[in-house]
């Protein structure tokens, strides 16, 4: 449904995504991993309009929307989430959501009354009162997904929702993104945690120095050669195969 | 029934228009006269400035645009004052527009908006000093000819009902649009422009409709101030008070807040003539207390006299609640 094709961001001299191209299944969670500074998020903010690339071009739907303004890729069901959140700090949580939900009700009492369906769905019914300021990390990360959500998208993109959170936080929300999809939501979703990327996404895109350099079920690209070499380095995936296999073949297996 | 916010704005108006029944001093509807002008102006700034966050420091083009579109429309051509009146909100709405277009287009936001507003208010300053159609530095009168005609009126509490009508009305107008999706989106805009743009909001053309809906409102400002005092020049029209005015009012009553302007305005001029009235005629006595209230707000008060009453109040019902 969505499709990114040969996208280039350059900044000046540096090239932050390298002719990188995606195609996410409807209905699917798709993952996007890569190493830190792979281009990963600059690849979000072309895909929601907020970057405009250097080449390439973005289609939803086989529609191209390379040149659509953010609002209108809104519109048309492109939500994202920021990975430095930006919560509307002087609103209240209630508020927050509710900016979201009058893209599709334009009537205040609708837009409200979604906005606390939404709240429910991730978990923040307790705090809507709440000054948005006033939230944990966990708490701002849900609001980024509720706003977000709250717009009642085709496609979700998420970008590092987990990051920050501890393990019991990451365990309360993976099936919240489940449901999400579920209810018929597509995602695509940025992530370092890798237990929720093998336990969530059907299949995953591997950026690296800009560029794409693999795609697969999650099994299938953490055995990858050019992957493992460029979280780890370069010979790293061969040293990786020589110990397993003197540890497999040695005496004390 | 009386939607959410109305019933403040319906007390406040309805007491202000009780006041000619218990008062009759003269100096007491001229001082209210120039405080509801004031509010009407400062609520077209709180508008945009308070509400959108696009704090602007030349609110005096919107209401010199209103003083000289009516004052000009009656004396060079003879119409009649109402549709003076309409033609003057058209032009401040315009005049925003294109302010709005010019800089909200290239992007311009914070003290880099600010300062372009208060150029465009010099420049326009400047121009009406010199030009004929606007009476050059002698300014323009208006022929005296009291009758609801020309929207003159002898009886001082008759003028302050108008003025008050005025100020009732934007009251209720931006009551409407905090109300509003519109309002959402404002807001929005003020507190993250990119994440309001990631929600779908139209961040353009939110900005626009603020910056002309404020242009308007200030500019009937002008309208009242000049069927008021009969007079308008260069200095008065276009003048960095009335741009100071408009922007001090909302800061002390409460910036972003519907009521917020009124407040402010009466607070400050109530001050000010008390001061006046124990220290005598020191010249310039009254703007030496506005510094010292503006001082007081910032440091003790950021979010402006109801934002102070509007914490207190959440702090006793909080404790009631315990
Ligand atoms: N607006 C910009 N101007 C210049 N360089 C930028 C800009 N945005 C990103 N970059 C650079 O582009 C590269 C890719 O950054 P990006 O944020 O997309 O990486 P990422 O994969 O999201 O990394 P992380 O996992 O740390 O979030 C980095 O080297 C970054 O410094
Ligand atoms: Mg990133």
């Amino acid at each position: 449904m969505l499709k990114v094709e040969n996208a280039t961001m350059r900044f000046g001299g540096l090239i932050a995504v390298n002719n990188a191209s995606l195609d996410v299944r409807e209905g699917s969670i798709t993952g996007l991993i890569g190493p830190n500074g792979a281009g990963k998020t600059t690849l979000f903010a072309i895909i929601a309009g907020f970057l405009k690339p250097t080449e390439g071009a973005i289609s939803l739907y086989g529609k191209d929307i390379t040149t659509e303004q953010p609002h209108r890729r809104a519109i048309s069901g492109i939500a994202r989430t920021f990975q430095i959140v930006q919560p509307f700090a002087g609103l209240n949580v209630h508020e927050n959501i509710t900016v979201g939900a009058y893209l599709r009700h334009a009537k205040p009492s609708d837009a409200v009354e979604k906005a606390r369906e939404v709240a429910r769905q991730v978990g923040l019914e307790k705090d809507l009162e709440k000054s948005a300021a006033s939230l944990t990390v966990a708490g701002r990360k849900r609001l980024e997904l509720a706003r977000a959500l709250a717009t009642e998208p085709k496609i979700l993109l998420l970008d590092e929702v987990l990051a920050g959170l501890n393990p019991s936080e990451i365990r309360d929300i993976i099936p919240v993104i489940r449901t999400i999809r579920n209810s018929g939501v597509t995602i695509l979703m940025i992530e370092h945690v890798m237990q929720a990327v093998m336990n969530l996404c059907e299949h995953v895109y591997v950026l690296a120095q800009g560029k794409m350099i693999a795609e697969g079920t999650p099994t299938v690209v953490c055995n990858d050669q050019a992957v493992i070499e460029a979280y780890l380095g370069k010979g790293s995936a061969e040293r990786i195969a020589r110990q397993s296999a003197e540890n497999t073949g040695g005496p004390n297996a | 029934m009386i939607g959410r916010g109305y019933l403040p704005i319906i007390l406040v108006t309805l007491l202000i228009a009780a006041t000619p029944l218990v008062i009759s001093s003269n100096s007491f509807f001229n001082f209210t006269v120039l405080v509801l002008i004031i509010a009407l102006a400062a609520q077209g700034w709180n508008l945009l400035g308070g509400i959108g966050g696009q704090t602007s420091f030349g609110h005096s083009m919107f209401f010199g645009i209103g003083a000289y579109t009516a004052s000009m429309l009656q004396t060079h051509l003879g119409v009649n004052a109402w549709l003076s009146l309409v033609a003057a909100i058209a032009a401040g709405a315009l005049a925003g527009l294109i302010v709005g277009f010019l800089s909200f287009r290239a992007g311009l936001r914070g003290s880099y908006f600010a300062l372009v507003t208060l150029a465009f208010a010099e420049l326009l300053r400047v121009l009406a000093n010199a030009s004929e159609l606007t009476g050059g530095a002698a300014g323009l009168l208006l022929k005296l000819d009291p009758g609801f005609a020309n929207m003159q009126f002898s009886s001082r509490p008759t003028f302050m009902l108008l003025a008050l009508a005025f100020v009732f009305a934007s009251l209720v107008i931006t009551q409407k649009i905090v109300n509003s999706r519109f309002g959402a989106h404002l807001v929005a805009v003020r507190e993250n422009e990119d994440a309001a743009k990631a929600l779908g909001v139209d961040v353009l053309t939110v900005k626009l409709k603020a910056i002309s809906l404020s242009g308007a409102m200030t500019a009937a400002a002008g309208v009242l101030y000049v069927q008021y005092f009969l007079y308008i020049d260069a200095g008065i029209a276009f003048g960095i008070w009335i741009s100071i005015e408009a922007l001090l009012a909302p800061m002390v009553g409460g910036r972003g807040m519907v009521l917020g302007p009124l407040i402010g305005a009466f607070t400050l001029h109530g001050l000010g003539e008390i001061t006046k009235s124990f220290a005598g005629r020191v010249p310039g006595i009254d703007l030496i207390v506005f510094a010292i209230v503006l001082i007081v707000v910032i440091a003790f008060a950021s979010s402006g006299i109801l934002g102070l009453l509007k914490k207190l109040a959440d702090r006793f019902s909080s404790k009631e609640g315990a």
